[in-house]
């Protein structure tokens, strides 16, 4: 507790940043649902026809996982991309189901004497709508409103992973550099401001329908607008200025800490200010986000590149995959500056105990151990081409189970403590150290170089011109060795990725 | 000035009204009787225009409705609801000024025309202006629906059922509001009961509805003598209860 109390406490202006980064998204995407939501629920009221597709279509977008949705909507033009648009686009598609329901609902609910009276004094369907039935079904929609921003409050904290900000980032932080106290950093402000929302939004409804008083609604209604525009006017603010460069990162620690010396040595050598998209995602949304030029820069692995990207056929010699991947690159307007020093190929890890028990230490020696042992894997590394399929058929690997699909910030962990008894993971992590794993030699020689590549956004690097050098500064410096230590002191001494950065390039800076 | 001519009305279900003719001089109060489903709503539905006749015509001041706008002569028509369909979200002062409203008159003149009908109704304006409708007993309910359909002075006045759901005690004290405020107002009313002694209590004429047929139209004394066997019937109806 305490330890989230000083967390906080030296993260208070970013703290403040992105619970307001997470007020705005669920605000603008809150007042958008309502603008189109209500007069979708009018029409469902009104037209059956119109109503029952319409709920339908809105009922299955509800029943899709909001990593799924945000999936879809990457590479959509205009709504897609890394970032708040997303974000907002699939929180309003999440919004309307609710709101649509509770206004046609309400409108359904008004006695017949009400309307009949209505028309019989003369209304005009637009008056009896404005005077009479809107005013009656407001707490339905106001209710419709609430669970939309609850669900909303909920759905943003995903919304990280697409680089949206909001609370989420300390959630995804924590994950990664397995802190449960960044965790909750985000996790106990993020359902604050859930439980605070419904509160206000319930104390509204409440005011509305027990007596209803139209001053008072007028009132209520006033005050939620305000509270919306300055939570608007609050993501405007925090929207950044595009005279900066972007650095994104994949959502691994040592993604993290690349990204950051990226951004440093900008900042440091190049005069340019950053803005920091890390722990993004998987490898797809990296590599959508830079070629649409949502971010201008990240550090990629040549033979994932190879592969996962570019969907080449598996190459075992270094300097022939860095030609391709450099070549495929510049065709896609990307360039490919030279390699910063470390290959962090794949390692598959095994617990200490188990090599040391059993005399494992090479790839070629596992196939006789693994009959009744568990494989755990990230998704990517199932999936592609250089990953399990290959290496099974390459060292006659058979599993007692399907191997499962764990998170790459879960998966060292799941080992150690005996979940699963085979991993594949970096060959850098600092935590094979810190938690006693062995990484078996690939004695077959099957997995490719992974050589880790800076990309950059061509066109940045034209409006830049001390870009290149800036992060030439950086290519061949950083060994296996180093990341390693950094990764750990990230991962086991939980350090600030940030800090980290900085001492490497203080070190570098003074010859070291 | 109401003038039925000729008029009938079906549903995909059935003929709701066959041949119907009768007229209300101007400032004469009618009752039309009949059991439910006789078609007495429906007549107040076309005198409104939200039906119109398939055949014959209805004439509101000679005129036919459908040469009306309709938005016009629901304005310049009261209407009084069985359910009294008083708007929940609105003062009691605020519905009064419904029609009045959409009129467009001043807050000057809406306020002292509520004080007006209020007295009119005879509810104390002080005591209910600004109460709600739920705050009301069946009864001052009923009053305030009648003083919001006299609010824009209409010529005409509907009443569909207006005591239907009322004590006996209420109800007999309404009926003598209701003719000394026609005593004040003198406007051309048409009331549509199933209750023959409400009919006779309130009416200068009585109309008896059957099977979408007027079976009778005259004065209370002449319907009391009439031999149909339909308002003998309800006649008797009277007598038992």
């Amino acid at each position: 507790m305490s330890a989230l109390l000083a967390f906080w406490r030296s993260h208070a202006s970013e703290l403040g940043a992105l619970v307001a980064q997470h007020v705005a998204l669920v605000a603008v995407s809150t007042l958008v649902a309502v603008a189109v939501g209500v007069p979708v629920g009018i029409l469902a009221a009104r037209y059956r026809r119109v109503g029952a597709p319409l709920s339908a279509i809105a009922n299955i977008v509800q029943t899709i996982p909001s990593l799924a949705l945000f999936g879809f909507l990457l590479p959509l033009p205009f709504v897609g991309g890394v970032g708040a648009r997303t974000a907002v686009t699939a929180l309003i598609l999440y919004a309307l189901l609710p709101v649509i329901r509770t206004t046609s609902a309400g409108l359904r609910s008004i006695d017949g004497a009400i309307l009949d009276a209505a028309d019989a004094m003369g209304m005009t369907p637009r008056q009896r709508l404005t005077r009479v039935e809107l005013p009656l079904a407001l707490p339905a929609i106001v209710a419709g409103v609430r669970v939309a921003t609850v669900v909303g409050v909920g759905t943003v904290t995903i919304a990280a992973a697409i680089g949206a900000g909001g609370l989420g980032e300390y959630i995804y932080r924590g994950l990664s550099m397995v802190d449960a106290t960044v965790i909750l950093a985000g996790a106990i402000p993020a359902a604050a401001l859930a439980l605070a929302a419904d509160a206000l939004l319930l104390l509204a409804e409440r005011q509305l329908s027990a007596r209803r008083r139209a001053k008072r609604a007028s009132r209520a209604i006033a005050l939620a607008l305000v509270t919306l525009v300055l939570a608007g006017a609050a993501l405007l603010a925090a929207i950044p200025h595009r005279e900066r460069i972007v650095v994104g990162s994949k959502n691994f620690t040592e993604q993290v800490l690349l990204g950051e010396l990226l951004a440093q040595a900008i900042e440091r050598y190049a005069g340019v200010p950053v803005d920091r998209r890390l722990n993004l995602g998987g490898t797809f949304i990296c590599d959508r986000a830079l070629r649409t030029g949502d971010i201008d820069a990240y550090v990629e692995y040549s033979g994932t590149a190879l592969t996962a990207v570019f969907k080449q056929p598996v190459e075992r010699r270094p300097e022939r995959v860095l030609d391709t991947v450099r070549r495929m690159y510049a065709d896609a307007g990307v360039t490919a500056l030279r390699p910063l020093g470390f290959d962090n190929t794949f390692a598959i890890l095994v617990r200490g105990r188990d090599a040391r028990a059993r005399g494992l230490s090479r790839l070629s020696q596992l196939a006789a151990a693994t009959r009744d042992w568990r494989a755990a894997f990230g998704y990517e590394f199932l999936e592609r081409a250089d990953g399990y399929p290959g290496l099974a058929a390459a060292y006659g690997l058979r599993f007692r189970d399907p191997p499962r699909v764990m998170d790459l910030t879960l998966i060292y962990r799941a080992l150690a403590q005996g979940e699963v008894d085979v991993i594949a993971g970096d060959a850098t992590a600092g935590l094979i150290d810190a938690l006693d794993l062995v990484a078996l030699e690939d004695d077959r020689r099957y997995f490719p170089p992974y050589d880790a590549v800076p990309l950059v956004h061509r066109a940045t690097l034209l409006r830049y011109p001390q870009l290149r050098a800036a992060l030439e500064r950086l290519a061949g410096r950083i060994d296996a060795a180093s990341m390693r230590r950094m990764n750990n002191a990230v991962d086991g001494e939980r350090r600030d990725p940030a800090a980290v950065a900085r001492e490497f390039l203080d070190a570098l800076d003074r010859g070291v | 000035m109401i003038d039925l001519e000729r008029v009938s009305f079906a549903r995909p279900t059935g003929l709701v009204l066959r041949e119907v003719s009768f007229s209300i001089p101007e400032g004469e109060t009618v009752a039309l009787v009949g059991r439910s489903g006789a078609g007495k709503s429906t007549i107040l539905k076309l005198l409104i225009r939200l039906l119109e006749p398939d055949e014959g015509r209805v004439l509101i001041d000679r005129r036919d409705t459908r040469d009306w706008d309709p938005f016009t002569l629901r304005r310049r028509t009261g209407y009084v609801l069985q359910d009294v369909g008083l708007f929940p979200h609105m003062s009691v002062a605020a519905n009064i000024e419904s029609i009045p409203a959409l009129d467009g008159w001043t807050r000057e003149r809406k306020r002292a025309r509520v004080v007006e009908m209020l007295r009119l109704v005879g509810l104390d304006a002080g005591e209910f202006a600004q109460r709600w409708p739920d705050e009301l007993s069946g009864g001052q309910r009923q009053r305030v629906g009648v003083a919001r359909a006299l609010a824009a002075d209409p010529p005409v006045l509907l009443m569909d059922e207006p005591f239907g759901a009322l004590d006996p005690i209420t109800r007999a004290e309404l009926h003598a509001e209701f003719r000394r405020i026609q005593a004040t107002v003198r406007k051309t009313v048409l009331i549509v009961t199933h209750d023959m002694r409400e009919a006779f209590a309130l009416a200068d004429r009585v109309g008896v509805l059957d099977a979408g047929e007027l079976a009778a139209y005259d004065t209370p004394s002449a319907v009391q003598a009439c031999s149909h066997p339909v308002v003998r019937r309800l006649l008797a109806a009277m007598e038992l209860a």
